[in-house]
């Protein structure tokens, strides 16, 4: 029996638990002696009140939207993937690899390459844990937590030995060549007279991002393997009696998201840095949860989940740079927010079921009267 | 016997789970020193009327009179306290505690066991010699069959004082020797003046052993008669509101040629334990085999096998066809592609997946099939129009494809599940519980179909508990226990007794076999079956 109507569950739990968890957040700020208007206003300001400051926002929501539709792709088969991090640490690999090794003639051949390359990466991350989970049973959360460390020291490994050029003091790799530098938002929409989005990273990787939710959706309800892998989430003993492979389904979807938290890199690495530095990830992969939570898996929520994760990073950014609210108080203020939207979730939801219920007109007769026994 | 003041009276019971109005305005009157018996469909209200007398729920509204005095019964402990014991159909037992120590657990006297484990001791030598109930208290229950495990139960709610004693479907679990066990020890413990009240959907056991009868259909308390003074069509068209034909109707077989063929299938479960010790099995063309036993003697690891998610070792010709069983095309989707389709036992694990819409359960197992799909897309309105045009031909209620199979009532979700799989025209039907949790409406129906099947001359491999169902439908009878099919039989030339024994193992059916060697033989196996069902 539905308990409440979609759009609450979908629109209303997110935006009470979100109300909530900014009141705290409001709280400590006054804690602290500032003013939490002035935050919230600068916060706002910060990251949405020119084409600059959307252009940061933007740039982080790309980072999660792809984190984020790594784990929703995943919990659509029970499979929860915490492995993002190391990922799109591994994509971020790909694309430095092919950047560097292969001589592209147009970026946009580039991306394409680069696109391939980090998907192809994260998803060959996503494979050893996937196997293990499919065939030997280790539970996914544990090895694709595991496999986040072994990510970081692969990648230490590289940045200050083979990767690195001689001579270099830094752990990174060289510039990637001229042809492979995505346009940014910057060089797409500014016209003669006006510069927008001056100097912020948001690039063309935005908008494979919003490809890649759609796909995602398509995916997921419109064929065949979307049905399967859904089937074989609400229920392995019904995916088995239907002929559905458990192991097939496993391995696929942790490809498929795998790829997606590893194509990040084609933002963060291709589109922004234009090398590969040490701790590139910064967090994102771990954000993803939080963003699949928020969105409830669906693409579209993670779209929005995504672009209000960026909201708060860069409007954090801002309030760090220009109040004396320490930056650790920002990561308290995402993790309220991680805590009201993702974890407590059932502590808004309960009384608004019950709210609904009391609500709801008499029941019309003799349509559906038999209870569960 | 009007004059007598009630042991149990319930006044204007209502109680609604949200929009579901499960109990409405019930009164009961249950005369101490009787058996009371409650029959109704599932979800008719039974177990959540129950519930609310055993105190698990709150009634929105109404009174209950225990021996007269207005109760209050806000938890189960207050219902102990008023006298009434409750024997779950779903034991509520420590696997590995002996008898003794389940028995007392929860009422111990004191700080320390001894004592009270003393005093229980005592207590359980007199029942048993006063009831029937005889039984090794230091036993474990782990170690013992359904039926004593039953016993246990019932000599819980005797240790806590009970005279007022509630059954819930007590039968359901039991071969019919131990179901009319069951019933000497309940005619016993009525003429010492305990009340019991039976909740059941089988109409036999109400006609056997009940005083009175009460009817709940929809919620709402239908009927209450003597039942000396009602009969078994009365009872069951009080249940659904209309005529039901209790027979189902059919003609003699007319076998054709051999579709299934299975000779020494060995299966070894994950523990090592081996669940299939050697099965040969055989059906024709136009036949119906029924497949019957106690659950868990190996029935649904065949079911398993052939609908092909199974691993075994072994024999299996479908249309003289050797089928794989361990290898690469060994999967649920070649055994379909090959004509066999499978109505699983459980189809809220397996049959289904509540949270789709019925839509898309339609098409579950057969989502690969041309048909439904257009490219790497599926042709979502292809699986709908599909859908539509079956719930309507199996009469499914609401005819609503884009609801969830959850919200759907059991007998619903069994005919989708019926439809899904009849449908396809298979070779051979695999059955399992086909009517478990389905209402007599449906029941009526989904043997109609597989009746149907079979004249159209398609095999039907049936397994059920229920013995009634296998006896009405079935051409032929195997039983099954422990792993192997201890005989045949012809349902014409057989009778229950026979078949109890079968099911108990014992295929020398000629001679008498006492209740004792019965029991002892389903305890071998019975402890592993109990966890299952």
């Amino acid at each position: 029996m539905q308990k409440m109507p979609q759009w609450a569950d979908v629109v209303l739990i997110p935006l009470i638990s979100l109300i909530l968890a900014a009141l705290l957040s409001a709280l400590v700020i006054l804690a602290i002696g500032e003013n939490p208007w002035a935050a919230l206003k600068l916060m706002v300001d910060g990251s949405m009140g020119s084409t600059y400051a959307w252009g940061y926002t933007l740039y982080y929501a790309t980072n999660f939207i792809f984190t984020g539709l790594a784990v929703a792709i995943a919990i659509h088969a029970r499979l929860f993937n915490i492995g993002g991090e190391g990922q799109a640490m591994l994509g971020g690999l790909g694309v430095a690899l092919i950047a560097l090794y292969i001589p592209w003639p147009h970026w946009t051949l580039a991306l394409l390459g680069g696109a391939v390359g980090a998907a192809l990466f994260g998803a060959a991350w996503a494979l050893i844990p996937a196997w293990l989970q499919a065939r030997r049973g280790s539970h996914i959360v544990i090895t694709t937590i595991m496999f986040n460390f072994i990510a970081a020291a692969l990648l230490n490994y590289l940045l200050i030995g083979a990767l690195k050029p001689s001579g270099s003091m830094e752990p990174a790799t060289g510039r990637f060549p001229e042809s492979t530098h995505l346009p940014t938002f910057q060089d797409m929409f500014s016209t003669a007279e006006t510069a927008l989005f001056r100097g912020a990273p948001v690039n063309v990787s935005f908008f494979v991002a919003l490809l890649a939710c759609v796909a995602v959706w398509a995916l997921i309800w419109r064929t065949r393997l979307g049905y399967e892998i859904r089937a074989f989430g609400q229920s392995e003993s019904a995916a088995k009696y239907a002929g559905i492979s458990p192991t097939r389904i496993i391995v696929v979807t942790m490809l498929m998201s795998g790829g997606l938290a590893g194509m990040m890199a084609i933002n963060n690495v291709m589109g922004e840095a234009e090398r590969l530095v040490l701790n590139a990830v910064e967090g994102a992969g771990f954000i993803g949860i939080a963003v699949a939570l928020m969105g409830r898996s669906h693409p579209f929520g993670v779209l929005l989940a995504a672009l209000l994760f960026g909201f708060l990073y860069q409007g954090g950014a801002e309030l760090a740079l220009w109040t004396s609210i320490p930056r650790e108080l920002i990561v308290v203020i995402q993790a309220l927010v991680i805590l009201f939207t993702g974890a407590l979730d059932h502590m808004v939801r309960a009384p608004l079921e019950a709210i609904f219920l009391r609500l709801r007109p008499a029941p019309k007769p003799a349509r559906k009267t038999e209870p569960a026994e | 016997m009007t004059d007598q003041t009630p042991a149990i009276e319930l006044k204007g019971i209502s109680k609604a789970f949200g929009p579901v109005q499960a109990n409405k305005d019930i009164s009961i009157r249950v005369m101490p020193g009787t058996i009371h018996g409650i029959i109704g469909e599932n979800g008719a209200g039974k177990s959540t009327l129950m519930s609310i007398l055993y105190g698990f729920y709150k009634a929105d509204a109404g009174e209950i009179l225990i021996n007269g005095r207005p109760t209050q019964i806000p938890d189960s402990q207050a219902a102990i306290r008023a006298g009434i014991g409750m024997v779950f159909q779903h034991f509520k037992l420590v696997q590995n505690f002996s008898v003794l120590e389940n028995v007392v657990l929860g009422a111990e006297d004191g700080r320390l066991l001894r004592p009270s484990l003393a005093k229980a001791r005592r207590e359980l030598k007199e029942l048993a010699a006063e009831y029937e109930l005889n039984i090794d208290p230091d036993a474990k229950i782990e170690d013992i069959g359904v039926g004593m495990q039953q016993r246990v139960e019932i000599l819980k709610a005797l240790y806590r004082q009970a005279d007022i004693l509630i059954l819930d479907e007590p039968t359901g679990v039991l071969t019919p020797a131990e179901a009319d066990h069951l019933f000497r020890i309940l005619k016993g413990l009525r003429d010492q003046g305990k009340t019991i009240i039976l909740i059941t959907h089988k109409l036999r056991e109400i006609m056997e052993i009940t005083d009175t009868v009460s009817v709940m259909r929809r919620g709402e308390m239908t009927a209450t008669v003597q039942t000396a003074e009602t009969s078994p069509s009365e009872l069951a068209e009080l249940m659904v509101g209309r005529k039901v034909l209790l027979q189902v109707e059919k003609t003699p077989p007319t076998p054709g040629e051999t579709i299934l063929e299975v000779e020494n299938l060995r299966v070894v479960d994950s523990k090592g334990v081996e669940r299939l010790r050697g099965i040969g099995l055989e059906i024709r063309a136009g036949e119906i085999l029924g497949l019957a036993g106690v659950a868990g003697n190996g029935q649904s690891e065949l079911l398993e096998v052939l609908g092909g998610y199974r691993k075994a070792e072994g024999t299996i010709r479908l249309n003289g066809e050797q089928i794989d069983l361990s290898g690469r095309k060994s999967d649920a989707r070649t055994r379909r592609a090959r004509g066999i389709a499978h109505v699983p036992e459980d189809r809220h694990h397996e049959g289904l997946i509540l949270e789709f819409s019925a839509w898309e359960n339609v098409a579950f197992g057969y989502h690969d099939k041309p048909e439904f799909n257009k490219g790497v897309f599926m042709d979502n309105a292809a699986i709908k129009a599909d859908a539509a045009a079956k719930m309507e031909r199996f009469d499914v209620r609401p005819p609503n494809p884009n609801l969830a199979a959850k919200n759907f009532s059991g007998g619903n979700q069994q005919k989708i599940v019926v439809a899904r799989e009849i449908e396809r025209n298979p070779d051979l039907l695999l059955i399992g519980q086909p009517t478990r949790g389905v209402d007599i409406g449906a029941i009526e129906f989904i043997h109609e179909q597989i009746v149907a099947l079979r004249d159209m001359g398609k095999a039907v491999l049936l397994v059920s508990v229920e013995l009634d169902e296998i006896m009405s439908l079935s051409d032929r009878i195997a039983v099954m226990f422990d792993g192997q099919v201890m005989g045949e039989r012809v349902p014409s030339e057989t009778d229950e007794r026979e078949l109890g024994l079968l099911m108990a193992g014992i295929t020398d059916t000629d001679k008498p076999h006492s209740e004792a060697e019965i029991e002892a033989n389903l305890a071998k196996t019975r402890a592993s079956a109990a966890k299952e069902v």
